[in-house]
């Protein structure tokens, strides 16, 4: 099982941060990119973040806690998002998601043992007209039945 | 032959790319010479992955189309010949003609990566204007427009800017709200896949008119594809020099950057969002100092929703007068509505404030998918309010909104089939309130906690007039005590479900047995 993302590795994280540590207000824009290649925000990251930027290690780890988006360890093999807002919830989006915890034997917003698999919500995909939806990976899927799901959590668990 | 196959994720989430694929397959198997231009979509998600096929006549559409119809489909246009998909000419769609589509007039028409096609659909025109007037002229133009902000407060747009103008800084910032985190809502989204462009003309004018050089467009991390559509759009727009260092070759500068939010809710708050936007936890600030005097880096900034901007080039080409003739009341222009969850019709329906939000649900949106009787529609967003049928003779109007104790938000409408349960989503949203609150002060963060309790207590049958006073004291805390909308706005949803829907409330024996 090869991962999309790369191993840590400190000169590499060095090298990203010192490549953004010029953006006015990039404390975010380091985490994503940091996460961007190594599919989690790694903790020694945080001290580096917070050297080039002149900011103290707590300003840094406060902005990571905040956002919903920023892992602290590394995801299964996929990800798949289930949007979970009223949209999604009105076109039956809650016996979906049911559905795919009871397949995958995991909780919304965990992973599966075997590090396949993380299952997450996610609050608004903006398909909202095209409910239930979901992400798997970066891929959109809309219209989501019962057959189609099903369709997913076994794509994702290949 | 040319064809058009939306890139737009709503239409991809449903198969457009696979579609385009088969596309280019059945083409190659015919010897066929077909160009494929991937647009926006058209808002009419019912009949996505929708294909469109240049004719002498006009385009003409098929949808929804799938994989395994591409083939029938394709000779049906070589041939010119019926087909059970065939919709017609696209324009002549009753759902696209009864349409005022002023914002989104581009959007689902042109390549949005090509700027040769903006420029044919009247891009840049409004820019064109612009630079002829002085920034004063343009700020009365909006004015003149009656343009309220279209994010949800409605705050008049022309008096926003004009605080900034007036303010003497040696930076100002024009920011654009694209957090469009409200279920229900996709037009931001659209807009950026579809026409990202008139996004772009609209914070260049603004720049222009308040003397600010460089803006940020904050979108969302949800929105994977308009963050990539604009950005290609943006690097368009620099190498014509409609973005950078004297833009057409006036004394104007103007640079824009788009910024990648992290899944906070609360961002979309223009406070919170300029915290973000600093680099910071998006925690909301306390106002006065209003944004347009401090606002990005401590500087005056205009933060606007992303259509608004989009209603600028409009306003600027064809005058600020054609634009307010539209509305009633002191809600002037249109209104990109957004009609969705359980909905036959669902998408985007652009049209001039006014309209009642029972034409909107049974003519436009055709009733429910489920085909079950419509109990509930929810408007504005998770912190909008739930309206029953016995409100739909309400008008598409803020201030007629207001009156019933609900909010227009940024025009997202999400209906319900009479299986919803009121209380579970009265308990959703207090819930939401918990998990996204920014923490910052003490009726949203803890208010929202007590509040889902105090739900589950009257749904347990606990003491129910006593714990019922008590949620509604806590949605008054929580409207009057909190300091942005997020902890304001939630007692919306909350209230609007105990009042219409209160036997939702009531403990049903199956729930007293769960409990026990």
């Amino acid at each position: 099982m090869t991962s999309r993302y790369e191993p840590w590795d400190e000169t590499r994280s060095a090298e990203i941060i010192a490549g953004l540590s010029h953006v006015e207000g990039g404390t975010l824009v380091i985490l994503h990119a940091l996460q961007e290649v190594f599919g989690y925000v790694p903790e020694p990251a945080i001290p580096m973040i917070a050297s080039a930027l002149n900011l103290s290690r707590a300003e840094v780890y406060g902005v990571f806690t905040f956002y919903h988006d920023f892992r602290h360890e590394p995801a299964g093999q996929h990800v798949l998002k289930l949007c979970r807002a009223e949209a999604c919830q009105a076109a039956g989006g809650d016996a979906l998601a049911a559905r795919a915890e009871s397949s995958l034997g995991i909780k919304l917003g965990n992973t599966t043992a075997d590090q396949r698999v993380t299952l997450e919500p996610i609050y608004c995909l903006g398909l909202c007209a095209t409910a239930p939806s979901a992400m798997l990976d970066s891929r959109v899927v809309g219209r989501l039945t019962e057959k189609r799901l099903d369709a997913l959590v076994a794509e994702a668990q290949r | 032959m040319k064809i058009f196959v939306p890139r737009d994720a709503g239409a991809v989430a449903v198969g457009a790319d696979d579609v385009a694929d088969a596309f280019v397959r059945a083409a190659e198997a015919r010897k066929l010479e077909l160009e494929i231009v991937r647009n926006g979509s058209r808002g009419l998600y019912w009949l996505e992955p929708m294909i469109e096929m240049a004719t002498p006549q006009g385009r003409v559409a098929f949808g929804p189309v799938a994989e395994d119809d591409v083939d029938a489909v394709l000779d049906a246009m070589i041939a010119d010949a019926a087909h059970p998909l065939r919709l017609g000419v696209t324009e002549e769609i009753p759902w696209l003609k009864r349409q005022t589509r002023l914002s989104f007039a581009r959007c689902g028409v042109i390549d949005p990566r090509s700027l040769d096609e903006y420029r044919a659909y009247d891009g840049y025109k409004g820019l064109a204007r612009a630079l002829t007037l002085t920034p004063a002229q343009i700020i009365a133009d909006v004015t003149t427009s009656g343009l309220r902000g279209r994010g949800g407060a409605g705050f008049p747009t022309g008096i926003k800017w004009k605080t900034v103008a007036d303010t003497a800084a040696d930076r100002k910032f024009i920011v654009c709200n694209a957090d469009e985190g409200d279920s229900g809502t996709f037009a931001d989204r659209m807009l950026f896949e579809g026409d990202p462009f008139v996004v772009i003309e609209g914070m260049t004018i603004a720049g222009i008119a308040v003397g600010a050089t460089k803006g940020y467009i904050y979108i969302r991390s949800e929105y994977p594809h308009a963050i990539a559509a604009t950005n290609i759009a943006i690097a368009a727009a620099e190498r014509a020099g409609f973005l950078g260092a004297n833009i057409c070759g006036s004394a104007h500068s103007f640079d824009l950057e788009v910024r990648v939010g992290a899944g906070a809710y609360v961002c979309g708050e223009e406070t919170a969002l300029l915290e973000s936007l600093e680099g910071r936890r998006g925690i909301v600030r306390a106002k006065p100092p209003l944004p347009a005097h401090k606002g990005l880096f401590g500087k005056p900034t205009v933060i606007n929703n992303v259509l608004s901007f989009a209603a600028i080039p409009f306003i600027l080409n064809d005058g600020a007068k054609a634009y307010a003739e539209f509305g009633m009341g002191r809600s002037r222009g249109t209104m990109p509505i957004q009609l969705a969850g359980n909905i036959k019709n669902g998408g985007l329906f652009e049209v001039a404030f006014g309209i009642t939000l029972g034409e909107l649900v049974d003519e436009v949106g055709g009733g429910t998918l489920s085909g079950r009787p419509v109990r509930a529609v929810q408007v504005g967003g998770p912190l909008g309010a739930y309206f029953p049928r016995e409100l739909f003779d309400t008008p598409f109007d803020y201030e007629a909104f207001a009156k019933r104790d609900g909010l227009i938000g940024h025009g997202g409408i999400v209906v319900f089939d009479d299986s919803v349960d009121m209380a579970k989503q009265a308990r959703f949203a207090m819930e939401f309130c918990a998990v996204e609150s920014c923490g910052k002060c003490t009726p949203c963060r803890i208010g929202s906690t007590r509040g889902v309790e105090t739900i589950d207590k009257i749904r347990r049958g606990e003491r129910v007039a006593e714990n019922t006073a008590v949620l509604e004291d806590l949605c008054h805390t929580l409207k009057f005590g909190s300091l942005c909308a997020l902890g304001g706005f939630t007692s919306y949803p909350v209230m609007s479900a105990l009042k219409h829907f209160p036997d939702d409330f009531a403990p049903t024996p199956a729930r007293l047995q769960a409990a026990e």
